[in-house]
């Protein structure tokens, strides 16, 4: 037990100065410009597709058990309102996180914990090249932008989501499903969502790439370090989610 | 007599209980190439790598030009690395960059050029050096061991550092390869005047070009001198060692 607490408290100081390296080198140049653009687009635009499809069917099924609920009381257009400040609250930064995770997280831990395991990152290191600057740094970076860009794509997407079931499926009226929707949204829900997003993608590449540098012990490592990995980040950001959201509500009033 | 380079002085190092380097003291002078020999598992590339700086040592000193390396922080050992070469077992290429960018990138990286075509002509004279030329394009997973270990050299040697360690350059090679790999050691050391230390189990290899053998034995180096002063000695271990290298040698060709 003594040994396991030992341990413990020695990973979670090896992460806390990777975390604080990490904080740290954010704001050294050189700022590696044609990697980030490509971390970007691998994270980014090659995500939209599976990202728009996992918000689409969440509004959807947001929106029919809001209205079968909403429909006892005859309120069922206020669907909309409750949709859209779901969606941009929570459900889209959180959706696009966790499907992120899933999708880049795991690969940034197998990719770092490969080149691990084969020697890759002690060449970099002996060639004077910091592996937490020319491999971390653009990922962190590319992951604070995109992860917002792509949570404004998800709340579109998953209002529409919403509106489809309601309109199409559920026969609400569309106009006033609309206009309560637009009435009730607030911008500070869906920026409080935008911070919200950046943060995840902070998060989750620091835990990603963290585990993927600790890496050893050959391709079975790298199978228990991604996993472990994809596993810590999604406590983490559901974990962020609710202290940002009570700071929110604390000290913003929303 | 030439002057040492590098000193390393009764250095510990251990992985939990097993302990690895037991007050290994070695020097390694300017110009010469230094072989170390040993079993498999008695620490020869710990030894490398805590002379890189990827290692610490647990307790003892490892002068660079009387700069102790155990002590550096990590933006010093960044300065001292541009002053070593290093080609890893595998070659440890980055299999997701093509040969050209892998050369490239302690050009880039360490000297900061930025030229393209200046970048390029180096490249080819890099890969002319190790009588690969043309193989730009290609990439590590493309090539055979050996091809993979010349440009692993190419890009040791592409920031012209003084000093080059090769951790088992000619192992899982066959003869013919192994020798052109000991034929490219000695250019580097004698053309392009890099000091070399090598680490090999090639006993023949070894005695062919190494100016000094250093025996690596129980986290020991238990003996130190030039192949003739090795060939005439009575250290038990070393004659044990080089009589059943040669004997394993002869029926291999047999």
């Amino acid at each position: 037990m003594v040994e396991f607490i030992a341990r413990f408290l020695r990973s979670l100081r090896r992460f806390l100065q990777f975390f604080t390296d990490c904080c740290r080198w954010l704001f050294c140049p050189p700022f590696r410009f044609g990697q980030i653009a490509e971390h970007i687009e691998k994270i980014g635009l090659q995500s939209v597709p599976i990202v728009a499809l996992s918000v689409f069917t969440t509004g959807m099924i947001l929106s029919l058990q809001l209205i079968n609920i909403m429909y006892i009381f005859r309120a069922e257009t206020f669907a909309g309102a409750a949709v859209a400040i779901a969606m941009s609250r929570e459900l889209a930064p959180v959706v696009t996180a966790i499907v992120l995770i899933a999708k880049n997280g795991s690969a940034m831990t197998a990719e770092i914990g490969s080149m691990k395991v084969t020697e890759q990152i002690s060449a970099m290191e002996t060639m004077a090249v910091s592996p937490l600057r020319y491999l971390v740094v653009p990922r962190i970076f590319a992951s604070i932008l995109t992860f917002p860009a792509l949570t404004a794509i998800a709340n579109a997407v998953g209002v529409y989501g919403g509106y489809f079931v309601a309109a199409h499926v559920m026969g609400v009226n569309s106009v006033a499903y609309n206009h309560t929707m637009f009435f009730f949204v607030d911008p500070d829900d869906i920026w409080t969502g935008l911070v919200k997003a950046a943060v995840f993608g902070f998060i989750v590449t620091v835990i990603c790439c963290y585990h993927g540098l600790q890496t050893s012990g050959g391709a079975k490592g790298v199978g228990r370090r991604t996993t472990a990995a994809v596993v810590l980040s999604t406590v983490a950001i559901l974990v962020a989610d609710y202290i940002m959201t009570f700071l929110f509500i604390r000290f913003l009033g929303m | 007599m030439a002057e040492t380079i590098v000193k390393v002085r009764n250095v510990y190092k251990s992985f939990g209980e097993h302990k690895i380097l037991n007050g290994v003291d070695l020097d390694i002078e300017e110009g010469k190439i230094t072989a170390v020999i040993g079993k498999s598992g008695t620490g020869k590339s710990v030894l490398l790598k805590n002379i890189i700086g990827i290692l610490k040592p647990d307790s003892g000193e490892i002068f660079f030009k009387d700069r102790d390396i155990a002590k550096m922080n990590e933006r010093e050992l960044l300065e001292i690395r541009k002053n070593i070469g290093y080609l890893f077992q595998d070659a440890a290429l980055f299999d997701f960059m093509s040969v050209e960018d892998n050369i490239k990138f302690p050009l880039v990286e360490q000297l900061g050029m930025k030229n393209g075509s200046e970048l390029s002509g180096r490249v080819a004279e890099l890969l002319d050096l190790v009588e690969l030329p043309g193989i730009e394009k290609k990439f590590p997973s493309e090539l055979s061991g050996g091809m993979r270990k010349r440009v692993g050299l190419a890009r040791a040697i592409a920031v012209r550092p003084k000093i080059v360690l090769f951790d088992e350059p000619t192992t899982g090679l066959d003869p013919i390869l192994a020798e052109s790999i000991d034929g490219l050691i000695d250019m580097v050391n004698k053309e392009l005047n890099m000091t070399c230390v090598v680490i090999s189990h090639d006993i023949a290899s070894v005695f062919r070009h190494a100016d000094k053998i250093a025996l690596l034995y129980d986290g020991v180096i238990q003996f130190c001198g030039t192949p003739k002063d090795a060939l005439a000695s009575n250290h038990e271990v070393l004659k044990h060692f080089i009589s059943n290298s040669f004997r394993c040698a002869a029926s291999e060709t047999v």
